[in-house]
């Protein structure tokens, strides 16, 4: 059996690539949010592990509820995305100016 | 034993194609990237004996996102060179967070041991005698309905939000009216003419 801190170094790992990611692709919404997925990827990870060493389901409910809540968000974000390239022609967020926020 | 191996396989995996989503310059590349890393983080479900997710996490991101996103990155005629500029200017503060995000993290990395305390919170058991699946099933249909029945109007919710917000009309696109093809009327719409010979009408 492989012990529970090897998931979460890995975990850990798969985190801080996914905001580093965040960080580093501010321009390209689209690699933004592959980048949330790899953050929720790896919380899942986290649920998961516990769960089976803790010998409790409800780590297991959780994620796939995560899973849920991931789609609609990429779903939504995505939607957005093409309303915002039918407006500007681009996708370039800094555009985004229009309310001056 | 070869549960480590292959935890390692998965690991690599995972962690690999995870880098090349960050960097990757063309985005249909890091789709297919997340795709692999997906994978990896279904191996490691499996692994773990959580089958069902394994498989649900197969089904809803390589099925369903992954192509979601493809769909969108090949919809949008952008070209991506101009996406990259001021990777350098935020590449310090990005490696600042991150390191700080990870030392915390790796805090953690005692060798982990549960009080006996935790286990009296456990609110549902693991039962080793079913299956991942009909644990699973036990589980949600009963304890956590109201849980699953908010995931599935989530789900609706999202649904109708992307049509909502992806459907356009269009000024000089002519569409079937349908209501009014099934209200049309043979008495209305057809006239009977006694043309008289050599008149016309």
């Amino acid at each position: 059996m492989v012990a529970l801190e090897n998931y979460l170094v890995v975990s850990a790992i798969l985190l801080v690539i996914g905001v580093f990611g965040i960080f580093l692709n501010r321009k390209n919404v689209i690699i933004v949010l592959m980048s949330l997925e790899l953050i929720l990827a790896a919380v899942n990870i986290n649920f998961v592990a516990f769960s089976v060493f803790l010998g409790d389901l409800v780590g297991q409910v959780f994620t796939m509820f995560i899973l849920t809540v991931a789609a609609a968000e990429a779903s939504i974000g995505l939607a957005i995305l093409v309303c915002f390239y039918r407006l500007r022609s681009s996708i370039f967020v800094d555009e985004a100016n229009t309310m001056k926020g | 034993m070869i549960q480590i191996y292959f935890f390692y396989f998965f690991a690599v995996i995972t962690i690999l194609s995870a880098v090349f989503v960050v960097f990757a310059n063309n985005p249909v590349h890091s789709v297919l990237w997340l795709i692999t890393s997906f994978f990896g983080v279904a191996g490691f479900f499996i692994l773990l004996g959580a089958e069902f997710l394994a498989l649900i996490l197969m089904i809803v991101y390589v099925g369903a996102l992954a192509v979601l996103f493809l769909f969108v990155v090949m919809m949008l005629n952008i070209s991506f060179d101009g996406l990259r500029t001021g990777i350098v200017q935020y590449l310090p503060f990005g490696l600042l967070i991150g390191m700080l995000i990870l030392a915390e993290l790796l805090l953690a990395l005692v060798p982990w041991d549960f009080k006996d305390r935790a286990f009296i919170n456990i609110a549902t058991p693991l039962d080793k005698s079913d299956s991942n699946s009909v644990a699973l099933g036990k589980v949600i249909y009963t304890e956590y309905f109201f849980i699953f029945q908010s995931a599935g109007i989530i789900l609706l919710i999202a649904m109708i939000g992307s049509i909502v917000l992806t459907l356009r009309k269009r000024p000089h696109v002519k569409r079937q009216n349908v209501i009014s093809q099934i209200y049309r009327d043979p008495n209305d719409s057809i006239e009977v003419i006694d043309v008289k010979p050599g008149e016309g009408i």
